[in-house]
Parts: structure tokens; sequence; C-alpha cells
């Protein structure tokens, strides 16, 4: 019984060898397959989108389900590419986990205030636009910072969340002020009423959301970057990329698009509604 | 203190039940799965088989080494590369279930080196084989000591589903964590009804360990019982 | 994993910085805070029993994560400002602490009663007894499993991450999202934690078998 138990030890260790061999040659399952073909047969997409992020993707308490922007925007584009019938399902990411879980196929593509960014597009591919936001800070009303300059000095701490490139930014803009990137945005919320911060900084959008629900906190200062959101597909997708910058130029030629911008935004104080309108 | 009572609405606590039905079924799935292969790879670590032990031994020991967050992220981000794609769900049940194993299996490998060898050499002299003695006369006795040791690394289990929240996990921290982050005034009523929902379900499985300890306590020589409680010490979590 | 190292070389060494100081402080807190529960656990006065039985349960049972977030967030909110660093350091050292009072009782209670009274017999009060004949001996007792609780406490320093404590675990979620190769990073975090925790761990079942 031993010796044949030890026999299976070896084939143990070989297996054990092969899978972390697999493991760090990063197979490329993942890009042989076309994913729009495989999302046709299924009739279903998978999103990654936001469940923490006020007008964009929230997790609604009531219902369990997420709402927002860019869900009713995922599902437009669901039914322009695979038909009336077709299903969209929704998968929570947060800044920190959406890449590696588009990398691994676990989503197909991401909708997540996600900035288009050179050093991303090596690894995903970017549709254009399909918002436009910009860079800014929120902070507790009555504060004495009013602008991400007031940020730049010994002592000043900026929260931000893992994973966004708005703590990047604020690196160039205010290289003095101590950044803290908390797990996603309600956490970093949570840090900047608990003082833990002096004021939290991503893109506009995302901070008019929290302002909504926060009477005490108001965006200063204006947008200091701009933050093309684009929606991500895996490498070596081409046919869903094309799929996707098609159905977004469907969905807003059709007037759709412009209707959900009224039906997100159009209450938010300080929101450029014409502009943003396509 | 009406809106600090709103934290308490139907509509709320409800969020916070489907959260906590998450944590008991990660928990409870993980538990089982553990247990089973605890015990497996605790025999094999302790039978010294040529390679299949010493390489079980050296793979417990470098999961038990390193924090659960990290299994997290390696079986959430990791598996994939291999073709198995999880959700949250079921990465957090395969990363307990494999974190916990390890940790089940020592508690079971220190708890059969527990039992007097003259047991074995009984057992073998009576005509039984290796095995069958292994089987039927030294885990038998070995698992009895440990059960108090095996439940307190279940309760760190259930503790420790928390840490999932970094993969987003649905679970009592998580929906807590939702609730409170879109209304300040709901914070500290939900830290309170987080506190008393895992206290209860731990502390009831710390009164079921101890009942069991007494159960089947009584015949045990002082010697075990140290054993034991150096196991309940070893038992560790995230 | 080297690219990472020579990248983000820096970050992983005040993160491995961070986790140790943060493991350390939290040890030398719990094992005073933990030793004094485990006293009073041992005493003759009932009271002091029953308080210390409380706290001990009350920490044992509530997930490490809810302590430290009651810490970062709800104290802040009400009493006083205190640092994500410090609060996962509170946080751990209260945790630790609970499992620390369990480990010495049991060193406490596996010392043989006649000893103390023994001492007792011999003239020394109660705390003499304690101070001098029974602690001693139980902390021989004890170094191992108090060992194994310092490799935990390194693991569950990883709680800092959800706080922004600059430990190792926060690092590698920084590092992670920006080189995008998440597997590769958390390897090389892996690897420092394993740094840590394996000597240890290979040290105290080295003694349990000598002391056995």
């Amino acid at each position: 019984m031993k010796k044949i138990l030890s026999k299976i030890g070896l084939v143990f260790a070989l297996l054990i060898m092969v899978v972390s061999l697999g493991a760090c040659s990063q197979s490329s399952s993942g890009a042989k397959r076309d994913v729009l073909k495989d999302d046709k047969q299924s009739n279903t997409i998978t999103w990654g989108v936001k469940a923490d992020t006020k007008l964009f993707g929230l997790m609604e308490v009531k219902d369990n389900r997420i709402k927002g922007f860019e869900v009713d925007l995922a599902k437009a584009m669901t039914k322009q590419i695979l038909g009336k019938n077709g299903k969209a399902r929704f998968i929570q990411v947060t800044s920190q986990t959406r890449m590696p879980l588009l990398a691994n196929g676990n989503i197909d593509a991401i909708m997540a205030t996600m900035t288009i960014t050179p050093e991303r597009a090596k690894q995903v591919d970017f549709t254009r636009s399909y918002f436009d936001a910009g860079q800014a800070i929120l902070v507790k009303n009555g504060s004495p910072i009013k602008n991400v300059k007031g940020l730049n000095h010994k002592g000043a701490v900026v929260l931000g969340v893992v994973g966004s490139n708005s703590v990047q930014n604020i690196k160039k803009f205010a290289p003095k002020a101590r950044v803290l990137q908390l797990s996603d945005y309600s956490q970093a919320l949570t840090a900047l009423k608990s003082g833990q911060g002096d004021a939290l900084t991503t893109d506009n959008g995302i901070l008019y959301g929290m302002s909504i629900e926060n009477p005490g906190y108001s965006v200063v200062g204006g947008t200091f970057t701009k933050e093309p959101y684009g929606i991500a597909t895996a490498k070596g997708q081409k046919p869903l990329h094309n799929a996707m910058n098609n159905a977004l130029t469907k969905v807003e030629n059709s007037g759709q698009y412009n209707k959900l911008i009224y039906k997100w935004f159009h209450n938010v104080r300080g929101f450029d509604m014409k502009g943003a309108e396509r | 203190m009406l809106t600090v009572l709103g934290a308490y609405s139907w509509v709320n606590i409800k969020f916070l039940l489907e959260g906590a039905w998450v944590t008991v079924f990660v928990s409870v799935l993980s538990i089982i799965l553990s247990y089973i292969f605890g015990i497996i790879l605790g025999v094999i670590r302790y039978v010294k088989i040529k390679y299949l032990s010493a390489i079980v031994g050296f793979v417990i020991d470098i999961i038990r080494n390193l924090p659960l967050i990290l299994i997290l992220f390696f079986t959430y981000f990791g598996l994939p590369h291999i073709g198995f794609k999880p959700d949250p769900i079921w990465a957090s049940v395969i990363a307990m279930a494999v974190f916990e194993s390890m940790m089940v299996a020592e508690i079971v490998r220190a708890g059969i080196a527990s039992i007097p060898v003259g047991q074995m050499e009984g057992a073998r002299a009576n005509g039984l084989s290796y095995w069958q003695a292994l089987r039927y006369i030294v885990l038998p006795q070995a698992i009895r000591n440990m059960i108090p040791a095996i439940v307190s690394q279940f309760i760190s289990l259930v503790k420790d589903t928390s840490l999932a929240t970094i993969i987003v996990l649905p679970d009592l921290m998580n929906h807590a964590q939702i609730i409170y982050g879109q209304n300040t005034n709901y914070t500290i009523p939900m830290f309170l009804a987080l506190a008393v929902m895992y206290f209860v379900v731990c502390y009831s499985l710390s009164l079921l360990s101890r009942y069991l300890e007494k159960r089947i306590g009584g015949n045990n020589s002082k010697k075990h019982d140290h054993a034991v409680e150096q196991a309940i010490e070893n038992g560790s979590d995230a | 994993m080297i690219s990472i190292f020579q990248n983000y070389g820096g970050e992983l060494l005040t993160g491995l910085g961070q986790t140790l100081l943060c493991s350390i402080i939290a040890l030398f807190f719990a094992l005073i805070i933990g030793s004094i529960f485990a006293i009073m656990e041992t005493v003759p006065n009932k009271a002091a029993r029953i308080i210390a039985r409380v706290y001990i349960e009350v920490f044992r049972n509530i997930p490490l994560l809810v302590i430290t977030m009651f810490f970062y967030v709800v104290i802040p909110m009400y009493v006083v400002k205190i640092s994500g660093f410090a609060s996962g350091t509170i946080g751990l050292t209260l945790y630790s602490s609970a499992f620390i009072a369990e480990t010495v009782r049991s060193g406490i209670q596996s010392v043989d009663p006649g000893q103390m009274e023994g001492s007792r017999a011999n003239g020394l009060s109660f705390w003499q007894a304690m101070r001098y004949i029974i602690l001693p001996q139980a902390f021989r007792y004890v170094i191992p499993p108090l060992g194994n609780q310092f490799i935990n406490l390194v693991k569950n320093s990883s709680v800092l991450a959800f706080v922004a404590g600059f430990d190792l675990m926060y690092q590698g979620n920084v590092i992670a999202s920006d080189s995008l190769q998440s597997m590769s990073t958390y390897l090389c975090v892996g690897l420092l934690y394993l740094i840590l925790t394996l000597p240890l761990s290979y040290y105290m079942r080295y003694l349990e078998k000598k002391l056995a």
C-alpha cells in the first residue's frame, strides 16, 4: 500500500509542477476563444459594473440590484448586439478587481467608470468614449480647501481608490499631499466622513453622486483632468470590440443615450447636461 | 434617535439577512470540505509515505503560513489561468476550504501524534495491518481528542469569511458596509448588528465545542488534555 | 516576478517593515493585556473572573475586520481621529489579546495545583506564588503556542490593507493595480510573508518537539 501511495505521490508532484507552470505561463486560453460568438450562443453578455457608485452603478438595498447610468447603457447596448431578447448579466467589480477579471474572462467587458489611458490600452482594448468625466475633489462643507492646489502642502491627506487613475493624477497636481487608497468608493467616502482625509478625489460624475446623498459635502474647484470613459474588452477580441462601438453609435443616434443622460443626471446640481448630450 | 432606529427598517434587515445567508452558505460548505480534506491530508502527513507525505507537508506549511487574503486573491484571480472561473461565492468557498483544510490537517497530525505509540503496537500485535490499526484504533481516538480544536478552527473560519469582502463577496460584512456607506447615521447600528450576528454564531459554536469537550473528555489522561489545549492555540486564522 | 521586485522593491520593503512593526507592537501589548486577563481568570475573585471571561469571549467571537473597521470608521466619527495604521494595530492587539489570554490561562492551569498550595503553605501570598512560582513555569509551557500566535498576528496584520495601513498587503494591492500584473505581484507578496512566518513556524515545531 505504501509503495502504491508513494507512486501516487510522484504523480501528484508532477501534477503540481504542470499546474504551476501552466499558471506561470499566463495561459492564453482566454485570447483564443471568440467572446462575441460565445455570447451570441448563450444570448448573454457579462458586464463588469460598479456597485458602489451612485449615478453609474449602485447596489440598491431595497431589491439587491445594481442600478445606474452604466447599467442602463449596458442593457441598451446588449439589446443592440444580441437583439431584443439579449440578456445582460452584471458582475460587481471594484477598480482593483476589474482588470484581472477581464483578463481571466470572468467578464466579457468592463463598463465601470474606467478612464481610457495609454497604459491601460496596452492591456485591454477600449471603445471610443461613452461619457466624458473629469477629475475633481469632494470636501466637507466649510473646508478651507477650495481646489486641488489647496491640497498641495505637507500634512494634507487625499483619499482615493486602489486601481483608479485618479490616485496617479493627484500625485501630479498635489505632489506634497499624502494619498490613502481604499478598496472601493463606499469605503473611501466612509473614510472621508470619519475624517481620515481632507478630500476625496475621483471623477466629478462619481463625486456628484456622493454629494447628492450627503448634503454636507460638495464638489469644489471644478475639474482638473479629462477622463473619457471607455468600455474595455480583452485584447484580441476584435469582433466584440467592433460590435460594442457600433452598438454605442446606434444607442446614441436613436436618442436612447440622451434619454438615459436625462434620467440619471437631470437633477444633479452643477452637472453640464448640454455638454453631456450627444 | 429616529434616524438611528431607521437603520433597522425591514428593508435593511432583509438586506443584512441576505448577506448573513451568504456568510452561512460559504462557511458551512467550506467547513464540510475542509473537515474531509483536512483529515485525509493530516493522515497522509502523519504516516510518512515516501515523496507524498513530504510534498503534502510542504504544501501545508506554505499555505498555512500565508494570509487568507492572499489565498482569496490566488483563487479569484489565479484559478481562471487554469481554465476555471469561479464567481466570488465559489472563489471564497474554494479559498476557505483550501486554507482551512491545511489548518485542520495540522491539528489532525498533532492529534495522531499525541496518541501513545502503544496503541498502534498493541493493535498490530493483535493482527491488524498498519492501515487497519490506523483506521479503527488510532484515528477515532485522535479525532475525538481533536474535536474541540477543530470546532475552534471552524469558529475562525466563520469570522474569516468577512475578509472575502475584498473580492466583493456579498456577505454580511459587505452588506453592512453598503448600508452604512449610503447613510452615515446607520454606522453605529450596523456595527452593533455585525457584532451581535457574528457573536451569536461564533459563541454558539464555541459552546458546542465546550459541550463536546465535556462529553468526550471523561476518559482522557491529562497529557491528552494538554495536547488538545495546545492544538486549540495552534489552530489559527487569517 | 523579478521585474516586480526591481520596479517596486522600495514599496514592498516599506510594506514589509510596516507589517513587522505593526505585528511587534500588537504582540507586545497583546501579551500584556492577554496575561492580565489570563491571571484574572484564575484568581479566586468571581467578579474578576466574569470580567475576564466576557472580554475574552467578545473579542474571540467577533471578526478582526469588524473590530478594525470600528476603530477606523466609528471612533473617529464620534470620539478621536485615529489613522489607518493605528486602528489596524489596535484592532489586532485587542483581537490577539483574547487568544493570548486563552493560551496563558491554559499554561497556568497546566501547572500542578499542588504548586500553588505548597507555596501558600510556605507563607507566600497568592500574588507572590503567582509571580515567582506559577508564571515562570507557565510561560515555559506556553512559548510554542505563543510563537504560533505571533505567526497568526503577522498573517492577520493583512487587515491593514482594508484601512490603508501601508502594510505589505496594501502595497501589494497598489502595485498589482499599477503594474496590472496581479498574479506576479501577489506571488511576490506571498514570498515576503513566508520569509516572516515560515522560519518561525519551523522553529516553533522544533521547540514543541524539544519540550514534549
